[in-house]
């Protein structure tokens, strides 16, 4: 399978990422060249394998759901590049 | 009075007799790495140094020499890989992306390190977030490999910049590798996803272990991805390697895939030897175009293993060549969602945009580089609806048959596996991978199949090619028997002899 331009601005605009017109065609090159690359898994019969899930066999470490942590605020905005009063700001979301 | 030159040259083990026997102070071993760090500006190696906070670390655990009560790195000036949060000290992960973030936490690793004496340097350069194998697509510059070719041009210019064209030092874990190779630490942190410890490590003429999928808590370090990732340390020997994992592996309670398995005493393992360990040599691992001089050190290496009593025998690992191919699509799907957290909002760099969607989109556009735009991408596509089960679900299957193949060579009683390090020897600043990415992603061809299976794989120096270069060796473990490697890996040093480390023509 290849991308073309179109399939390359609507994966950027899915991954959040601006993408100037120089930059689509160089993106669709390597793209596909990794596309390319990958699809040798296809040669792979892989009928009735399961999809790893777990690298490890381990059980899932559980805890009480409690609150174990907390109560900072101002560390939690402390790198943010906007706040106000322990709030992250944001342009305007809903009119 | 030890000279300072030599201070910057002992080993961990060396350190930690001398600072015991108080040959010397915790503080002059630190200041000889502090001075020896300022004289390598060139080289890239650090993004941050931190010398006061490295001075006030070894003033305090000289206190604690004096009082007897030392921990098991006490004094011992380490690096710090970028990709690890240190409280109060800018983290960046090698991006422009997390701008000034300034963690208001500490990784659990770096953790463990200060826990047991350690000393902070400062922070070591990489590939943005991890996504590299030569160290070039970090935001703060390539890193210069210490080694040159015999007969090469490069030098130390008169304005101190580096002249010729000079050799990567691997990456990702690329600043990591030359700061320990070029003695600017006794040790450092890095971690591996797909490589990224072996690779710089064998680059460089130094040992790098990754540690069983687990072993090693990834709390407080920026994930890349997270089925893959485990940190592990960078030394200029086997037993330092092992002093080092000791103190970075724990149980915690923040990571829910670091198991709670008690911590081995790794150092006391070096010394068990290989007599009566079955060694395989998968020969799927013999690729076209190999060089002669990789294979002749391949056939080296077991020959080691067999004078020192192993027992050699072929293996097959037949889903091998599969192993890259479906890791760039694992790899690149579970950053995708990891590196979303990046928005321009929380933390970071923020470009004003003139809604939410178009902050989001040119904040990012605006802090990462194009290595990782492309692996976001090609991540956001394998994921994206109508493609899920024909490249995600595929290559987890992959996976499956990936691992299995190594369960079956375990299961006929093999303990270990011992395939090259790399397909070549360190390469040239900008010659490769500029038109293709593939031919970059190559690499890490032998070491990415260890990720996918979960499993530990350490990189030992084991000889110098045509040019001088360091090529290494990787041993592959039965998960979570890191010991058995740091035995053989010990094997494979004292038989090749410790590399000889580059003198400091950058200074």
């Amino acid at each position: 399978m290849s991308v073309d331009e179109k399939t390359v601005r609507r994966i950027a605009h899915l991954a959040r990422i601006a993408v100037t017109d120089e930059e689509v065609p160089h993106l669709q090159g390597e793209l596909n060249a990794i596309l390319d690359f990958v699809e040798q898994l296809n040669e792979v019969n892989v009928e009735g394998v399961e999809p790893m899930t777990s690298v490890t066999p381990m059980v899932m470490k559980k805890r009480q759901d409690g609150v174990t942590d907390g109560g900072y605020p101002e560390k939690i905005v402390q790198n943010a590049p906007a706040t106000e009063d322990s709030f992250f700001l944001v342009p305007k979301v809903v009119e | 009075m030890i000279p300072v030159t030599e201070l910057t040259h002992l080993t961990i083990a060396e350190a930690r007799d001398g600072l015991k026997a108080k040959t010397f102070s915790a503080t002059e071993l630190t200041q000889a790495h502090v001075d020896a760090i300022e004289k390598a500006r060139a080289l890239n190696a650090y993004v941050l140094e931190t010398p006061e906070k490295a001075l006030a670390m070894a003033k305090a655990s000289d206190e604690k020499i004096a009082k007897g009560e030392a921990g098991a790195l006490e004094g011992i000036p380490l690096g710090i890989k970028d990709l690890f949060c240190t409280e109060g000290v800018v983290s960046t992960a090698g991006s422009k992306i997390l701008g000034n973030f300034t963690p208001p936490y500490e990784s659990t690793v770096t953790r463990n390190l200060w826990n047991d004496g350690a000393v902070m340097l400062g922070k070591l350069n990489m590939d943005e977030f991890a996504m590299g194998s030569s160290n070039e697509t970090s935001a703060f510059g390539p890193v210069v490999s210490p080694w040159r070719r015999e007969g090469s041009n490069v030098s130390a210019g008169a304005s101190g910049a580096i002249e010729g064209t000079h050799l990567v030092p691997g990456g990702s874990s690329g600043g990591s590798a030359a700061a320990v190779a070029a003695h600017l630490c006794l040790g450092a942190t890095a971690t591996d996803t797909g490589g990224s410890i072996r690779q710089p490590a064998a680059f460089t003429g130094t040992v790098g272990i990754k540690p069983t999928y687990g072993r090693v808590s990834r709390w407080g370090t920026v994930a890349f991805a997270s089925s893959l990732d485990q940190a592990g340390p960078i030394t200029r020997t086997v037993r330092d390697s092992a002093i080092m994992l000791r103190s970075m592996a724990s149980p915690d309670p923040k990571d829910t895939t670091c198991v709670d398995l008690p911590v081995p005493d790794f150092e006391a393992a070096i010394s068990r030897g290989v007599k009566g360990l079955k060694i395989g040599i998968p020969k799927d691992y013999r690729i076209d175009g190999m060089s002669p001089e990789i294979e002749q050190l391949w056939h080296q290496g077991a020959e080691w293993l067999r004078a020192a009593g192993a027992e050699i025998v072929e293996v097959s690992l037949p889903h091998t060549k599969y192993a890259l191919p479906a890791y760039y699509i694992v790899a690149p799907a579970e950053a995708s969602s990891n590196l979303a957290r990046y928005d321009g909002v929380r933390y970071g760099l923020r470009e004003n945009g003139r809604d939410i969607v178009d902050l989001y989109e040119k904040s990012r556009a605006a802090g990462f580089g194009r290595e990782v735009k492309r692996r976001i991408m090609i991540g956001t596509y394998v994921l994206s609806a109508g493609y899920y089960d024909a490249y995600y679900v595929r290559a987890q299957k992959l996976r499956t048959l990936i691992k299995r193949d190594f369960e079956e060579v375990y299961a006929k009683g093999v303990h270990a596996i011992l395939t090259p390090a790399t397909p070549s020897s360190a390469f040239g600043i900008g010659e490769k991978g500029s038109g293709d990415p593939v031919e970059m992603y190559l690499n890490d061809i032998f070491t990415v199949t260890v990720n996918m299976a979960g499993l530990p794989g350490i990189a030992v120096p084991a000889g110098l090619d045509a040019q001088g270069l360091p090529l290494g060796l990787q041993l592959i473990g039965r998960a979570f028997d890191e010991e058995t490697l740091f035995a053989a890996g010990q094997v494979i040093e004292d038989s090749a002899g410790r590399i000889k480390l580059p003198q400091a023509w950058w200074a």
